[in-house]
């Protein structure tokens, strides 16, 4: 074992980091502004809205994270003049944006399922008590629901987060330079398997419990009074 | 309107390889998974720290990073450790039995929580009565533990299978022809990438969905002689 070829290529290994935290931190944000309204879909008694919504969590639930990259990756090349009909054929081309949309339609299904979990676990009573208050609607939703849900779905969440960081590993396969990626591609050049692999494997590992304290403290702040905890399962 | 051009049968012989490599990993993760709880339920402050480890780097580290480490790395650090004891060897890991050692590997810390669970879950007064009346240490566990353990831990271990068999499709990746690594083939003769995806997504759908209702089957199977 020779450590010292690492060290060497240290700053390129800590850039794909950066790039590993950057495409987690996008796929996260834009995953969850899609998801509260999946979850509510999800819950909606119209069953036009509700079905719709359920497919989609079904489906991104249950085909690999894979299969949805290299769908949308080298699918799209197959609709290759339409795309450019439209337009878009520029968004496609890029590993970038396709490693993204994927990332997050599928945190978008986990997190919904997640938060409709979490919505339907609000007590009764609290919902009858901020109506007996006379609230309704909305006003309901806003200030009882919703931070109540959020509390219950944060452990949950925590996880889904910790599983999103891990899964960018999978944009290495389309050709983008994150953690993975920039390991395998260093390992080509060097031929030092085991020791990049070890170095990323620790960086992921540093990340993911800093990840795992961050949440748990997040919680403490958020509910003391419940105790719940952050633990890693799998989904 | 499908046209598989003759291409169908190819992916289905990559069905059959997701499905063995994914029955085989998830015997492999049973197993480690019950060595593992038992490591940190025991007394024995070592078994704790390795079982303690094996969940806290597993589940720390992405599948793909600790498949291709498994893969590419072992044999390497096999050839190097010889060459310095002066062997020239070649070392040459079989995919599939990479595949399923990696995949079974980490899933196996997954199961290691998960029966963990379902042996906490079982009042500690049984198997001190069964002791009592003079049963082996080995006895209660085989005619006690286990098939108590075995119905709390059916939830869980069904959603680990699950998890699993999605996981499989890594294994393309080390080239192994399995299901996805198939589709790629079929994709790149007919030039018809998204059609084949879609349907390999659709056969991955189609596993976890006959998935969930096994375990549903399972579990009220399980379940019948207890009281709701």
């Amino acid at each position: 074992m020779d450590f010292s070829i690492v060290w060497q290529y240290l700053p390129i290994m800590l850039e794909g980091a950066w790039v590993t935290l950057w495409i987690t931190s996008v796929s996260l944000v834009i995953g969850l502004v899609a998801a509260i309204p999946l979850a509510l879909a999800r819950l909606a008694k119209n069953p036009f809205i509700a079905s719709p919504a359920y497919v989609f969590v079904l489906y991104f639930r249950g085909t690999p994270l894979l299969v949805q990259i290299f769908l949308i990756y080298y699918g799209s090349g197959q609709f290759r003049l339409e795309l450019t009909d439209l337009g878009l054929w520029g968004f496609f081309r890029d590993p970038w944006f396709c490693g993204i949309l994927a990332l997050v339609l599928n945190t978008a299904a986990y997190s919904a399922e997640i938060f409709r979990g979490a919505i339907t676990a609000v007590p009764r009573n609290d919902i009858e008590a901020g109506r007996a208050c006379g609230m309704s609607g909305l006003l309901l939703f806003r200030r009882i629901t919703l931070p109540k849900a959020f509390r219950i779905g944060l452990p949950a969440y925590g996880n889904e987060v910790i599983f999103l960081l891990q899964a960018t590993s999978l944009v290495s396969t389309i050709t983008i330079l994150d953690l993975t990626g920039i390991s395998r591609q260093l390992i080509s050049k060097t031929f030092a398997v085991y020791e990049f692999y070890l170095t990323a494997a620790a960086m992921y590992l540093i990340m993911t419990y800093a990840l795992v304290y961050l949440f748990r403290v997040w919680e403490k702040r958020m509910s003391g009074h419940l105790q719940e905890r952050v633990v890693v399962e799998a989904r | 309107m499908l046209d598989l051009h003759g291409y169908g049968w190819l992916l289905f012989d990559g069905l059959q390889l997701t499905i063995a490599v994914g029955l085989c990993a998830m015997v492999v993760a049973v197993l480690l998974g019950l060595l593992g709880s038992w490591g940190k339920l025991s007394h024995n402050w070592w078994a704790n720290l390795a079982a303690n480890t094996y969940t806290t780097v597993v589940r720390g580290v992405p599948e793909l990073i600790l498949l291709l480490l498994v893969y590419f790395g072992t044999p390497t650090l096999i050839q190097s450790i010889a060459t310095r004891m002066g062997y020239d060897i070649r070392v040459d890991i079989n995919p599939f039995i990479a595949g399923t050692i990696t995949i079974g590997f980490i899933y196996g810390a997954f199961a290691t929580e998960v029966l963990r669970g379902a042996f906490q879950s079982i009042p500690k007064g049984q198997a001190e009565a069964a002791r009592a009346i003079g049963m082996s240490r080995s006895g209660v566990f085989k005619r006690i533990l286990l098939p108590q353990a075995m119905r709390f831990a059916l939830p869980g271990l069904g959603n680990v299978w699950m998890v699993l068999i999605k996981a499989t499709a890594l294994i393309s990746i080390i080239q192994l022809d399995e299901l996805m690594r198939k589709t790629k083939i079929a994709s790149n003769a007919t030039h018809e990438p998204f059609t084949f995806y879609l349907l390999a997504s659709f056969i991955y759908l189609g596993i976890t969905l006959v998935s969930m209702m096994a375990q549903k089957r399972a579990e009220t199977w399980a379940n019948k002689g207890v009281m709701r």
